[in-house]
Formats: structure tokens, C-alpha cells, sequence
């Protein structure tokens, strides 16, 4: 599955027209970077150090051992809670583009040889938006964790709640944020990553609860929306608003880890909480 | 009940000039009513009152979105759009509510938490995750009462509770139809159109297990006959608190828990 995925991912970041050669735009400095350069950086811009967005898929190969990961609910899709039209046509054609059944992918692996329960948001799925599946997997994710004494690690992505499933979206933000505080009160670690971009409904929810919150470099995280803000104040924003290194200066982020030393840094410091290597 | 509004209608009514705000009922349901300020971190945001109160001798926590009844008032309030603050102080009230055995009611009217630099630098995000974190395992009975619109995350940080209920025409969101439409649609003024097809009625609430309770409203609306809905808002606290302080607080935990673990709707 993980092969054709990327497959799928290199196809739409490669593009139709073979003549020329494909570059990316940086959407932080603007700057162009070749294709296959920003794919062998693991798509980091070389000029300005922006982490981009990883399939979850390219998430898990990168940060677990390999062949380690087994995923949990694969099959969960979405119902369609407040009939709204055309949902379920654009979700099948979703699936049928990215190869996701929603934007979130829950299991279990190792890393560096510790167990943990994982979870990846992916952005290429309706923008990671939450709705009743990837309320339900994270929910199931922690209180699995919390049955097996397992730490959870996640990897947060959203442009927020999923409009589409109405209220029903809103109340995963609860549901959510409940499991995470049961698995909290029963001594369980968990840590966020935040990846670009986590805003509104999860930033609200069950990415800013972790015991420990990482960020990539130059990252989007916030609450409300950018342009929402400037059209509310009138006024342009600086730069680096919302950004990761913002976010840190202002107190809500621990640590800004690069993708390079993210697999190492998870390791040092599940084992720094005790997390023990994998019993076979 | 006038069952025959669309949801468009009762958003109007809710919007209606002299719709009654927290400030017209807390004299009417409450007694010895004492405003507690501030997050004591920050400020005082005064989108967000709280303080202690009597219920017909039974003490109780107040903690709610305080709508403007002019544009002074409105000033005032940040047209009940809560700052980190806000969410910060509703959060200390509730511990200190869960410190004395004190339920907390909660009264939402929002169109939602505050957007702007202010509340990103103070972390809005965080202060809305925090609450409803906590409000889940907080431990005393916690009901809460859309008054009229109950927008997006910036509702739910009052409305993690045993028992939601929602006033007739009371309406509750993911987001602001006007908000839904300028997403969705890039267009903002197809707003009665996103508003009728976003299931956000009282009704609609009932229905999706997010309320159990309608309180009705006089007819026409809240704002034709304050003392009969505050008498109908009352008596529903005076018929539901008991209740459940009755119940064993982990049996309370494990239903709260419950009412939110069961929403979604998937297959696999």
C-alpha cells in the first residue's frame, strides 16, 4: 500500500507536463526549489528551512522502524451525518486519488525499538479536516493506549473541523480531547508533532494537549485563520504570525525539531520517560 | 412550540434587538449573585462573567457568554467573543466550583471565541483545549444552555456538560452560517442558504444526541415575555441539578464521557 501511495504522491507533485522540469514553490520564501531536490531534503526548503506536508504514509516510513507499523481501524470511512450534498462523491473521489479512506492513519510500531501508538494526519485528505473518522480513530488510538500502557505520539495536520459533518464535527473536538484526558490521568505520556498546518478545531483540541508539543521548523499553527484575522482587524500581519518559531516565542510550543533529528529526538525521549523496548 | 421556523427564521429571532441576554436573567433565575473576575494570569475578559450564586438555596457556579444588549454593552463584551482569558477565567470558577461541591451551569451565546493577534499570542487554541479537557473529568454536575447562538470551538469550551440543553430558537454550530458559506462556497451572502442545510436547530441538536433538553420560549420569541422564559429556564435547572448531584460523581464522569464517546457517524 505505502509503495503505490507514494507512487500516487510523486504523480501529482511531478505533474502532467514532462518538458518541463518541476519545481516547487516555496509557500514560506517564495523561493523555487527542483522537485527531485525538495523530494531528496524530504521536502524541506533548502533556503528557509519550511518543513512542507508528508503523506502520512511518507510520515510512518521516515519515523518508525522499519516494518514495524500495524495499523489500527484501516477500514473506517465516514458517514454522512447532516446529508450534505455531495459529500460522499468528493470523499470516494478522495479515496480513490490519495488511496486514504480518511485523513487520519492510526497503528501501533516502533521507534528506535519502543512501542508507541501512532498516529498521522494527512492534509492531501480534505485538508486533514476532522470529522467523524478521524474523531473516532484518535479516540479508539488513546484509549487503546491506555488499555496497553503505551505512550501516544501524534502527528497533527488540519485546516480544522470538517464543515461538511456539521455540529457532528464540533463534538469530535470533545470526544477527542476526553480520551486524551482519561489517557492523561492514567500516567500515560503523550506528544504532539505539529506539522504544517495544524489550525483551528484540532489546535483547539487534542493538539495542544499533549504532555510534550513539538513543532517542525516554520510551520502553521493557530487557531483562527489568517485571512480571517486581517479582514476582522484590518490590517496586515507580520510575517512570521503563527509560525512555529512564534508560536515557541509565545509560549505554547516546547521544542522545534528538524524532520532529520525528529525520528532520534522521539526516541530519546520516550526512553527518558521509561518506555521500554517491544517484549517478542 | 412553533415547530414551523426554518432554520433561517430562528437565527433572525436570535439576532432580534432585545433578544434577552445573561444580564436579563441571572436577577430572574438567581439570587445573591457575586461577579468573580479575572484569570489571574492575564485580565479580566468581559465576554465571560462568571461568579457565585444561589438557586433557590442551592449554591451554584455561573459561568457565561455575555451578549451586549447595545452597541456600549456589545462594545464592552467584544460581542461575546471570548479572549484566551475569557475561557482561562470560566475554567478557574469551575475548579473552584469543583473544590466547594458546587454544580456549574453554563450559559453559551457566542458566535464564536475572539479571532485576532491578541487571542493567537495568548493561545486561544490552548485555552479552548484546556476547557473542554478538563470539563470532561471535572468532578460536580455541569449543565449548559445555548441562550442563542453557540458558535464553533469558542461554544464547546462551555459545553463539555452532563446535559445540554438549548432554548427553542437557540441555534448551535461548527461554525457561523455565514462563515460555513464563505468557506465552502467562497461566498458569504449565500448565508441563509448554508444556514438551512447545516442541521443546527435546536431540533436538529435533539436528534444528532449533541442536546437532550428544548426549553420552550413564548411565543413569537424570548424577547416577547422575559419573566416566562427565565420562569422556564429555571424550572429546568430546579428539575435537572438535583438530579444529578444525586448521582455518584464517577457514574456522572462515566455518562459525561459517554454522551460525547458515542457522536460520529462511520462505518467499517
Amino acid at each position: 500500500m505505502f509503495d503505490d501511495f507514494f507512487n500516487v504522491v510523486k504523480l501529482r507533485f511531478n505533474g502532467s507536463d514532462e518538458d518541463e522540469k518541476p519545481s516547487f514553490k516555496c509557500p514560506r520564501c517564495q523561493s523555487s526549489v527542483p522537485v527531485d531536490k525538495y523530494e531528496e531534503l524530504y521536502r524541506v526548503c533548502p533556503n528557509c528551512n519550511y518543513h512542507g506536508r508528508l503523506s502520512a504514509a511518507e510520515r510512518i516510513a521516515i519515523t518508525v522502524d522499519k516494518d514495524s507499523f500495524s495499523e489500527l481501524d484501516p477500514e473506517m470511512k465516514s458517514g454522512d451525518p447532516i446529508e450534505f450534498p455531495d459529500y460522499q462523491e468528493k470523499q470516494q473521489e478522495l479515496r480513490s486519488a490519495t488511496g486514504l479512506n480518511d485523513a487520519v492513519v492510526t497503528g501501533t510500531a516502533t521507534i528506535k525499538g519502543i512501542e508507541a501508538a501512532i498516529g498521522v494526519m494527512d492534509s492531501h485528505y480534505m485538508m486533514a479536516s476532522m470529522g467523524s473518522v478521524v474523531g473516532e480513530k484518535i479516540t479508539r488510538l488513546f484509549e487503546y493506549a491506555s488499555e496497553k500502557g503505551l505512550p501516544v505520539i501524534l502527528f497533527t495536520a488540519s485546516g480544522g473541523a470538517r464543515m461538511q459533518e456539521g455540529i457532528v464535527s464540533l463534538m469530535q473536538m470533545a470526544k477527542t480531547s476526553g480520551a486524551v484526558k482519561l489517557h492523561s490521568d492514567k500516567g500515560g505520556l503523550y506528544i504532539t508533532v505539529l506539522t504544517d498546518p495544524t489550525t483551528g478545531g484540532v489546535t483547539a483540541s487534542f493538539a495542544s494537549l499533549g504532555d510534550i508539543i513539538i513543532a517542525e521548523p516554520k510551520v502553521l499553527i493557530g487557531f483562527a485563520g489568517r485571512r480571517v484575522i486581517e479582514s476582522t482587524m484590518k490590517q496586515r500581519l507580520p510575517e512570521d504570525f503563527q509560525l512555529a518559531e512564534f508560536m515557541q516565542e509565545k509560549g505554547f510550543v516546547d521544542m522545534i525539531v528538524e524532520r532529520k533529528r525528529m525520528r532520534a529526538t522521539l526516541g530519546h525521549i520516550l526512553a527518558l520517560h521509561g518506555c521500554s523496548g517491544k517484549e517478542s | 412550540m412553533d415547530e414551523k421556523k426554518t432554520a433561517w427564521e430562528r437565527l433572525k429571532l436570535v439576532h432580534t434587538k432585545g433578544r434577552p441576554t445573561i444580564n436579563d436573567y441571572i436577577p430572574l433565575i438567581f439570587s445573591d449573585f457575586y461577579e468573580m473576575h479575572g484569570d489571574r494570569s492575564f485580565g479580566d475578559d468581559k465576554a465571560v462573567i462568571g461568579g457565585i450564586a444561589s438557586l433557590d438555596g442551592t449554591p451554584v457556579t455561573v459561568i457565561a457568554q455575555v451578549k451586549g444588549r447595545d452597541i456600549d454593552e456589545n462594545k464592552a463584551c467584544n460581542f461575546a467573543m471570548p479572549l484566551p482569558e475569557g475561557y482561562r477565567k470560566a475554567l478557574r470558577l469551575a475548579r473552584q466550583a469543583e473544590k466547594f461541591h458546587r454544580p456549574v451551569i453554563c450559559f453559551i451565546d457566542t458566535p464564536g471565541a475572539y479571532a485576532g493577534v491578541a487571542a493567537e499570542e495568548r493561545g486561544q487554541g490552548e485555552a479552548i483545549a484546556r476547557n473542554i479537557a478538563e470539563f470532561m473529568t471535572l468532578r460536580t454536575p455541569i449543565i449548559s444552555i445555548v441562550l442563542g447562538e453557540g458558535g464553533s470551538g469558542g461554544a464547546l469550551a462551555l459545553g463539555v456538560c452532563d446535559e445540554l440543553a438549548m432554548l427553542e430558537n437557540a441555534q448551535y454550530s461548527v461554525i457561523s452560517p455565514r462563515g460555513f458559506a464563505s468557506i465552502l462556497w467562497k461566498d458569504a451572502e449565500r448565508e441563509e442558504e448554508a444556514c438551512n442545510i447545516m442541521k443546527i436547530t435546536a431540533e436538529d441538536m435533539v436528534r444528532l444526541g449533541v442536546a437532550e433538553t428544548i426549553i420552550e420560549e413564548p411565543l413569537g420569541g424570548a424577547h416577547n415575555d422575559l419573566d416566562k422564559i427565565s420562569e422556564n429556564i429555571k424550572e429546568y435547572l430546579l428539575h435537572k441539578i438535583p438530579e444529578k448531584c444525586k448521582k455518584d460523581i464517577d457514574v456522572l464522569l462515566k455518562e459525561r464521557y459517554t454522551k460525547f464517546r458515542k457522536i460520529g457517524e462511520f462505518t467499517e
